[in-house]
């Protein structure tokens, strides 16, 4: 696997997974209005998913299914700050800002990138995360604002720091402490970031659920 | 968490008039904006929304007619027919756009 492949696949995958993850509130989120938001989010990464699949498949050879489907969890590049299952709100909104802050360094270093294919397509990805991050962006205020709601969204974000490290290189981890940081306006704790090639054991059962229709029929199902 | 109801109006295309699309609950303008792309224009179907909260609506809801002013109304008071009418009578031929 080339080294391209890896950049991409660990983009795509990352927008997969999360993008599955924040669907998992289709239906059940805290307020109607909030339930398509958040919803439309997620299909907006799935999106992402798939421009980025393409890309892979192309250079493999393959189609973008086979490519997002037909792996082993092993084989997955995802960070396992999206793998979480963590279907409680305050935890759900402090992964999503964590997540969209360390994904706009990681779009902003890709959109400088030498691969002018790979740059266009990040800023491409950009011009729709700037809603996503307007949104998580918007809720931090709302609960950091707020005397119930900061505490609680203050243990999430600890608790999910180490994994928000580990989705970016280390030369681009500095920028995440600065940026996270000056929003909470506290300095974080110093830890051992959860790397990448980890996986938690939910992904698994994640992709038991996702794949599930495709395995159901091999030979390819037309819709 | 106290929320207010914000109005939706829906702009299909430039130079079309704003129409009312529905309306959004939000804790505060941020949260409305945020709603109102996600519900009135992901699907490429706005190309202007504007919002306004309910309570900055001025509501006028009562219309008194006592004396039955039929007259200033114009049920049954064909403009067809008449402009018909009035251009057998001039000799010309209704505008090729109509």
């Amino acid at each position: 696997m080339t080294e391209r492949v890896d950049l991409l696949l660990a983009v795509a995958d990352d927008e997969l997974i999360l993008g599955w993850r924040n669907s998992e509130w289709t239906g059940i989120a805290p307020f109607l209005e909030e339930d398509v938001a958040f919803s439309s989010i997620a299909q907006n990464e799935i999106g992402h998913a798939r421009a980025l699949y393409e890309l892979v498949a192309r250079e493999l050879g393959t189609d973008a299914d086979a490519v997002a489907f037909d792996r082993e969890p092993h084989e997955y590049r995802s960070a396992p700050l999206v793998e979480l299952r963590r279907l409680e709100w305050a935890r759900t909104i402090a992964r999503h800002w964590l997540y969209e802050t360390a994904d706009a360094i990681r779009l902003e270093s890709l959109k400088a990138s030498d691969d002018t294919e790979l740059a266009g397509i990040a800023a491409k990805i950009d011009r729709e995360e700037v809603y996503h991050r307007i949104h998580a962006e918007m809720w931090i205020d709302r609960l950091l604002a707020s005397p119930e709601g900061r505490p609680r969204l203050e243990e999430a974000l600890d608790e999910l720091w180490p994994y928000a490290l580990g989705v970016l290189d280390g030369e681009l981890r500095p920028e995440l402490v600065d940026r996270v940081g000056a929003k909470l306006d506290r300095t974080l704790p110093d830890v051992e970031p959860v790397p990448r090639g980890r996986h938690e054991a939910e992904l698994a059962e994640l992709l038991e659920e996702m794949t599930s229709v495709r395995r159901s029929a091999p030979a390819g199902a037309r819709w | 968490m106290t929320v207010a109801i914000y109005e939706v109006f829906r702009r299909e295309r430039a130079g079309a008039a704003m129409q009312h699309a529905g309306s959004v609950a939000a804790p505060d303008e941020r949260f409305a904006e945020i709603y109102a792309r996600e519900q009135y224009g992901r699907r490429g179907e706005s190309d202007a929304l504007w919002l306004v909260r309910r309570d900055a609506v001025h509501e006028i809801a009562d219309f008194v007619d006592e004396f039955d002013l039929k007259y200033r109304r114009v049920d049954g008071y064909s403009i067809k027919e008449r402009l018909k009418e009035a251009r057998e009578r001039a000799g010309t031929a209704a505008p090729a756009d109509r």
